[in-house]
């Protein structure tokens, strides 16, 4: 068995809704007597019984391994219950049942700056907020001089921090969190601080610490592209309970997915248009994907699809932008169509299209569809649009190339032609 | 099996409580102590003048209503002094525990975000007393110095030897009784409330604007089975020589003390593990 650094056993976590308990002493009295002359409770909800009713299970039961070195992104929806698992594992609540057992020094960052004092300044502050993740005074001495150069608030640093700008604050204790000497570390959203550049280095700081030092990281995050920077497994929450553990982009399209949507035969002829911005022209009725009986589309090969819509108004005429975009709605790149020739009022048309998706690498994608027309000085009426209309899986069963498997934080969601090589040597 | 280095459980025992981990946070105590002094009298005008003004203003006010209007006795020494020699271990005693009891209230924002022995919070607020404590400590002395200057006398023994342990005993026993309360508050708020005006009750019924020899018989017992009831008297014969040492009440005293604390700690170390959810 390989080296664990937490294993979760069966971990639940209960709240009770509403108000917990009286609040007061007062209160509890009340409820009390209540109780025990036959009474309602003063202190409940109008319409609701007992007490039984109002729990709340956050986790359901979780068992998840995580080895050492594992950098393991969280993701799922609010509420879906990472920040307690994260609470829990940081200690600052404990479950209601289940055990977590941990190896090694943990520090979480569930919040940077935490305990950081206005009137102290910012050399005072690494202190203190070192102090409060676990550092020891002489661990802050070796590391200050990183720290205060990785802040890049060194002229401010005998400042106290209330003049300090919202920027600096949090850079700073920023900083202070990646110096940790902890062997895993928990992080919710904390990346986020700071201005674009930063960002930038504080993501690399963290995977870069992640690799050389072998920490063990947990990361939570509702931001995807720095999941697949920093994360090499992902987990899946929903509701509780571990949806999905496994690589990174598998968990993404886990969490992003659309029920039922791998489909040869769409139809979208019985939906509420909502959207102002289109202007009821057209409608888009179906997409049919041609010549295949799968979604599963061989890398390299390109497909073609039928497009039904109807004129609910005679139009002169209209073109089709198809937009190809990841599951979690990042675009990868966009085809359009010439000139269709219009229709008369009330006539449905149908159209064959055929898309070149043969740079595409592997992965899950869909297609947006939107029937427009233009005047070519930006102006365009915009008709109607599906998104994902056709959601399809570019898979490699046939090439087997020599750099391995894609790595689509690197490397995009492109492949280009072969590189032409003219040996001049 | 691997070796695990915490396990984290739902339920923990009673006595499953981590003093080696304390003391890997004893810079985090220091840290907060230095944080509380910094923000507290940075951008004052007289900063840490205040702590000796409390308690001066304090004796004074003593000295005029219960020295001066009611008339109540101080065994020989100037009612100033005498007050003010109550006052030094009292004021310790009421700080720690008013403000240690707002422990988990107070802290909910850094608490909820990261992890720390949670004692840690009230042992630095008892050690930051402490420098408060000791600025009166030494105003005393100077009192005292400027009153036999004057010709009174004052009879300071060899019992002094035994402050320290009164001033240790004063701070385990407001911690003690600081995070008894802390952990209640984290259900039941108005709690807090009363601890303002229950120490102050309790004040009164410890000799500090009365000595002890004017109380007898049973309300007698009744005030010494109060355990800061012992310190002050001894606190004050040691000093000032007025009163007698009670070395009985002191010996019931230090084991109330022991009690609380522990009793304290338990309950503090029980609470701390879900109060994020109640507080």
């Amino acid at each position: 068995m390989s080296d664990l650094a937490i294993k979760i056993e069966n971990v639940k976590k209960k709240y009770r809704l509403g108000t917990i308990g009286g609040a007061t002493l007062r209160g509890e009295i009340q409820s009390w007597l209540a109780k025990v002359r036959g009474k309602e409770d003063p202190n409940t909800l109008i319409g609701t019984k007992g007490q039984s009713g109002d729990e709340f299970w956050a986790l359901k039961g979780i068992d998840l391994e995580i080895e050492k070195g594992d950098r393991i992104g969280i993701i799922g929806r609010n509420g879906a219950g990472k920040s307690t698992l994260l609470k829990i594992l940081s200690r600052v609540t404990a479950p209601t049942d289940g055990k977590v057992y941990i190896n090694g020094k943990i520090t979480s960052m569930l919040e940077v700056g935490t305990g950081f004092h206005g009137e102290l300044t910012g050399r005072e502050n690494i202190y203190l907020n070192g102090a409060i993740l676990g550092m020891n005074r002489k661990k802050i001495d070796e590391k200050i001089d990183e720290i205060i150069e990785f802040s890049e608030c060194g002229e401010f640093i005998d400042t106290p921090v209330k003049r300090y700008s919202s920027g600096m604050y949090v850079k700073l204790a920023f900083s202070v969190a990646a110096h940790l000497d902890s062997e895993i570390m928990i992080m919710d959203e904390v990346l986020a601080v700071g201005d674009v550049n930063f960002q930038r280095k504080a993501l690399d700081k963290m995977s870069e610490v992640a690799k050389s030092q072998g920490k063990t990281i947990l990361y939570v995050s509702h931001n995807m592209s720095t999941v697949r920077r920093l994360c090499n497994k992902c987990v899946v929450l929903d509701e509780g309970v571990i949806k999905y553990q496994g690589n990174v982009e598998d968990a993404i399209q886990e969490y992003l997915k659309v029920p039922d949507t791998m489909q040869i035969h769409n139809t979208f002829e019985n939906r509420e248009i909502t959207d102002e911005q289109f202007n009821k022209k057209i409608r888009l009725l179906s997409l049919d994907l041609l010549d295949r009986d799968t979604n599963q589309i061989e890398a390299g090969e390109k497909i073609r699809f039928n497009l039904r819509f109807h004129c609910i108004k005679a139009v002169s005429r209209t073109y089709i932008r198809c937009i190809v975009s990841k599951m979690d709605d990042s675009r990868v790149g966009t085809a359009f169509s010439g000139e269709i020739t219009g229709c008369a009022e009330n006539i449905v048309k149908s159209v064959d299209c055929e898309l070149d998706v043969s740079t595409l690498v592997e992965g899950r994608y869909g297609l947006v569809i939107i029937l427009f027309d233009g005047d070519g000085s930006g102006y365009q009426e915009k008709y109607d649009m599906i998104n994902n209309a056709l959601v399809f899986e570019i898979v490699n069963t046939i090439d087997r190339p020599v750099y391995g498997e894609w790595d689509h934080t690197n490397w995009g969601y492109s492949k280009y032609p072969e590189l032409i090589i003219e040996d001049k040597t | 099996m691997e070796n695990w280095t915490t396990i984290i459980s739902a339920k923990s025992k009673w006595y499953d409580f981590n003093l080696r981990e304390l003391v890997q946070y004893r810079d985090l105590i220091f840290m907060f102590v230095k944080r509380s002094f910094t923000s507290q009298y940075k951008q004052t005008i007289l900063g840490p003048l205040w702590f000796i003004l409390n308690p001066l203003l304090t004796s004074f006010i003593s000295t005029i209503v219960f020295g001066g209007i009611a008339g109540i006795e101080s065994e020989g020494v100037p009612y100033f002094l005498f007050y003010l020699c109550g006052y030094t271990l009292w004021n310790y005693f009421a700080t720690c525990v008013n403000q240690t009891s707002v422990t988990f209230t107070a802290n909910a924002g850094i608490l909820g975000k990261v992890y720390f022995p949670r004692l840690v919070m009230p042992i630095s607020t008892v050690i930051y007393s402490a420098i408060n404590m000791l600025v009166i400590f030494v105003m005393t002395i100077i009192t005292m110095i400027v009153c036999a200057a004057r010709g009174i006398e004052i009879h300071p023994n060899i019992s002094i030897v035994m402050i320290p342990v009164l001033i240790l005993q004063t701070a385990a026993l407001s911690l003690g009784v600081g995070i008894i309360v802390s952990s209640l508050t984290t259900k039941y708020r108005d709690l807090a409330v009363l601890v303002t005006f229950g120490v102050n009750l309790w004040m009164y019924a410890t000799p500090i604007v009365y000595p002890l020899s004017q109380v007898s018989g049973k309300l007698r017992t009744c005030v010494l089975l109060n355990p800061m009831t012992a310190i002050i008297t001894n606190f004050r014969y040691a000093l000032l020589g007025i009163g007698s040492f009670e070395t009985f009440w002191w010996g019931i005293s230090l084991v109330i003390t022991i009690i609380i604390l522990v009793a304290g700690v338990l309950l503090f170390n029980k609470v701390e593990k879900t109060f994020m959810d109640t507080v």
